[in-house]
């Protein structure tokens, strides 16, 4: 079992793609492996044929045990019941971590090859240093290619491997037990938890403790932004590529954030990062939890770019399609759940961003006007901020939601 | 074999090697045995004795002539230790004429690796032309690979306050290291390693040394710790050291030289009859063809390489002093190695160049490697200083060299050794110990894991190692 993404300790079988028998040549897709984040192929690392699966479907297996075996027609498995490589078995494959330079020859492999690799067993060459860094820091030193003398990992290679990826923020709808389990007789069900919810688990805690939060609650008016995305959609017409208040309040938030940089940053422990690009992380809720794809650059993109961008990529967050690079380096991030009637509510800040953004349903309501000598009725939205008070004060995060007021009740105001 | 060469005529091509070296100093010379282990034909160009400043005006005579006055430091404590050896007379000219003979066998030593690896040794000057060519006298040498720039550095006066060396009351190491007799009186001006050996040397053969530094304190790169325990122990032994002080005229007499110094607003008169220049040297990037052949200068004045030690010419490379500091010539030995590896198509591991040692080999003995203190704190490093005196160290009470200390900088989250810095005798030696350490990235855990001698100075280490850790056990 490979490790499929940077944080992966075991890996759900899903199906097998290829069968016992079925010529194999590497690069070609085996089986589909559900992750702590996706659902994601395994690859053959070999060429030959799929000799012995060791794994059925639906198997959870940790990272490094064998999956599979693959070598010549007609050839034995030695040991094939054993995750033991005996005297005679082959060596362990190719993983994922491994140096592109020690790839296997093209030539069909002469003994089978297990299609595992990296085996928690498998002794990792690091320097101490490295390895206290990575222990720290969360980082699996077998997905680290190593710089050091003979392929060693150092400092310098943990330092810039990715740290465990963000999941995300909390207010999305919790794990549902099976629906249709009503009163069976049965006074609870024991559900376990899925990879992704551990995920979810693990880095929320780490959030909601740690992290001292605080909230800024605002209403806006989206009477103008509504009128604007009318006359937008009816100018797009059948062309298609609807625009979504989503994508409004995901561009107004990316330009509030060019302004205030001070809530565009990352809280690293002895330092402050505070980015220059604007990466919008936007919950997704899927079933059995939720991810935060990431709209890169989202200022500098239109809003029919940034609609069509986050359409596909909650389209496949929700088949678990993402690739991992697609939910990593947020530098800010928005909560929506209008969709499901919510007022107002509070987001987890999903580390190491320094902040994020609820949305609630944009409900017409009665506003005085005129002096307060009248009522009318108007679409009104609530959006509060959460904010890591280590990176963003209270002045802070109040100067930037009332940037982000103004651009929503005065669309043009994101033209300047 | 002479073949015209197209391009120029009237010009010979008097020999082709796949590499030519041009400088023969521990950085040249070194590369060009490095090539040719891997099979590379090459030729080193020196216009002087093999070995460079190193081995002739450098690094190795003057380890001779700190040996001495060791040895005569050692003799006049000596009666504590039952060894009467009143009357003892020292003689800089004997003790000069031996540096020489160390000298020139380190540069015969030299010789005989070139004709050991087949390497060409070309007398005389040799300037650079374009197409990878070397000038030298009226042969053109043409290397098919790579020309390797080694040319190194020099001593230099600072002319603007009336110092230029004139080799007799201005002198710099160059004289010092050949004078027959010393003078009775000399001002140091530079309390670098330069300055700090040649203070040592000559205040045990009897001269009255006074040290100028610029800088607030003596071996201004080193730790301040390290310079503390230094500036005592050498105003201990009657040398005088003004640091912060600025030299503003020097007035050179035939037998005497008054220098006006300035110090925290104060106004003194040092005289000398003679001054020695240790501030700082020259590198010698005048004259060997640099811009005929393109090849840019960094603003400092140094030859501006990229991270493969090429310069902004392709197949030019430059090593050693010229390629910036440290000016040190164990750096300079690394760089030739990388640099044959690249020229044969290797892919050599890149110098850390955070990781290179720096000693200075007065008495106590100064080493170091890494950050030091003051630099953890302008960085903001959230360290822990693990500190232990030799006069806690069983061996060093022994040999009554209880002077200085081991001090490792530890970072408190990850135990990486940020630095680490040792005053005392052998420290030279034992700097190494962490100079391994550091390279292979062991915590301060691995130090004190590996288990040290009973008993030896290299002790102090470990208990360094453990007090960082909040575990020092002998004091």
């Amino acid at each position: 079992m490979e490790a499929l993404s940077p944080t992966m300790e075991e890996g759900r079988l899903v199906k097998w793609t290829k069968h016992e028998g079925d010529a194999v040549k590497s690069g070609d897709t085996l089986a589909e492996v559900e992750t702590d984040k996706a659902v994601m192929e395994l690859v053959a690392r070999a060429d030959g044929q799929l000799l012995k699966v060791m794994v059925p479907e639906g198997t959870t297996v940790p990272v490094g045990n064998i999956v599979a075996w693959i070598g010549k027609p007609g050839e034995k498995v030695d040991g094939a019941g054993s995750q033991e490589s005996g005297a005679g078995a082959p060596k362990p494959a190719v993983a994922a971590a491994a140096p592109a330079a020690k790839a296997p020859a093209p030539a069909p492999a002469p003994a089978p090859v297990p299609v595992a690799a990296v085996s928690d067993a498998t002794r990792v060459k690091a320097s101490p240093l490295a390895k206290r860094i990575a222990k720290e820091a969360g980082v699996d030193l077998k997905l680290v290619q190593g710089s050091g003398p003979g392929g060693r990992v150092i400092k310098r290679d943990v330092e810039g491997a990715p740290a465990p990826s963000p999941a995300a923020p909390v207010a999305a709808p919790a794990p549902r037990p099976t629906p249709d389990a009503r009163r069976t007789g049965v006074p609870y069900e024991d559900v376990p938890l899925t990879q992704i919810r551990k995920t979810i688990a693990k880095r929320l805690a780490a959030s909601i403790g740690p992290i001292p939060h605080f909230f800024l609650t605002t209403e806006i008016d989206m009477e103008r932004a509504a009128e604007a995305r009318e006359a937008l959609n009816k100018q797009l017409g059948e062309a298609g590529g609807k625009i979504s208040f989503n994508d409004i309040i995901i561009k107004a938030v990316a330009l509030a954030l060019v302004q205030h940089r001070a809530c565009n940053a990352w809280f690293q422990e002895d330092h402050i990062r505070y980015w220059n690009e604007v990466h919008i992380g936007m919950a997704v809720a899927i079933e059995d939890g939720l991810i935060t794809p990431v709209i890169r650059n989202a200022d500098l993109k239109n809003l029919r770019e940034i609609g069509a961008e986050s359409r596909e990529l909650a389209g496949r967050a929700r088949t678990r399609r993402l690739k991992p690079e697609e939910y990593t380096g947020a530098t800010f991030s928005v909560s929506n759940l209008g969709m499901f009637d919510i007022d107002q509510f509070t987001a987890v800040i999903n580390p190491p961003e320094a902040g994020i953004v609820a949305i609630g349903s944009i409900v017409p309501k009665p506003v005085p006007e005129g002096g307060g000598d009248r009522l009318v009725v108007r679409r009104r939205l609530r959006v509060t901020m959460s904010c890591d008070h280590r990176v963003i004060d209270g002045a802070t995060g109040a100067a930037f939601l009332r940037t982000l007021k103004q651009m929503l009740e005065n669309p043009l105001a994101m033209l300047l | 074999m002479l073949r015209p060469y197209p391009n120029e005529p009237g010009s010979f091509v008097a020999n082709q090697f796949d590499v030519i070296v041009l400088g023969g100093g521990p950085a040249g010379y070194v590369c060009a045995i490095r090539c040719a282990q891997l099979g590379l034909t090459t030729a080193v160009v020196e216009q002087d004795k093999l070995g460079g400043v190193c081995v002739n005006i450098g690094c190795i005579p003057t380890k001779a002539l700190l040996h001495s006055a060791y040895i005569a430091g050692l003799l006049k404590e000596s009666k504590d230790f039952g060894v009467d050896a009143s009357g003892v007379k020292t003689d800089y000219g004997i003790a000069m004429k031996r540096s020489r003979r160390v000298s020139d066998q380190n540069s015969k030593g030299v010789e005989f690796l070139m004709k050991k690896h087949k390497i060409t040794v070309v007398k005389g000057t040799g300037v650079l032309q374009p197409g990878r060519k070397v000038k030298v006298g009226s042969d053109v040498h043409e290397a098919k690979k790579a020309v390797v720039i080694a040319t190194g550095s020099r001593v230099k006066g600072i002319p603007q306050i009336g110092l230029e060396i004139n080799k007799t009351t201005v002198i710099s190491s160059d004289e010092a290291l050949v004078m027959e007799r010393v003078p009775e009186s000399l001002a140091i001006i530079g309390a670098g390693a330069v300055g700090m050996e040649f203070a040592d040397i000559f205040n045990a053969f009897g001269v009255k040394v006074t040290v100028i530094e610029a800088l607030p304190r003596i071996l201004p790169l080193e730790d301040a710790e390290s310079s503390d325990t230094l500036n005592k122990s050498y105003r201990k032994r009657g040398i005088e050291v003004i640091a912060g002080a600025k030299v503003t005229k020097a007035n050179v007499g035939k037998d005497k030289v008054t220098l006006d110094v300035e110090t925290a607003g104060e106004k003194k008169q040092v005289a000398a009859a003679a001054v020695l220049m240790a501030a700082g040297r020259a590198v010698n990037t005048e004259n060997i063809g640099l811009k005929e052949c393109g090849i840019q200068l960094t603003d400092r004045g140094f030859i501006k390489v990229d991270k493969n030690l090429q310069t902004s010419t392709p197949g030019y490379y430059a090593i050693g002093d010229v390629a910036g500091p440290p000016m040190l010539a164990h750096k300079g030995s690394r760089e030739g190695v990388i640099v044959a590896e690249i020229v044969a198509g290797q892919k050599p591991h890149p110098i850390k160049y955070d990781n290179v040692p720096s000693v200075t080999y007065c008495h106590p003995e100064v080493a170091s490697i890494g950050l030091t203190e003051d630099q953890c704190k302008e960085k903001k490093l959230d360290y822990v200083a693990g500190k232990f005196p030799f006069s806690a160290n069983g061996r060093a009470r022994g040999t009554g060299e209880t002077d200085g200390f081991v001090k490792i900088l530890r970072d408190k989250k990850y135990g990486e050794i940020l630095g680490a810095h040792i005053v005392g005798a052998h420290a030279s030696e034992m700097i190494h110990e962490l100079a391994v350490a550091r390279e292979n990235e062991y915590t301060v855990e691995e130090v004190d894991l590996a288990i040290h001698a009973h008993p030896t100075m290299s002790e102090a280490i470990g208990e360094a190692a453990l007090d960082s850790l909040g575990r020092v056990l002998n004091i």
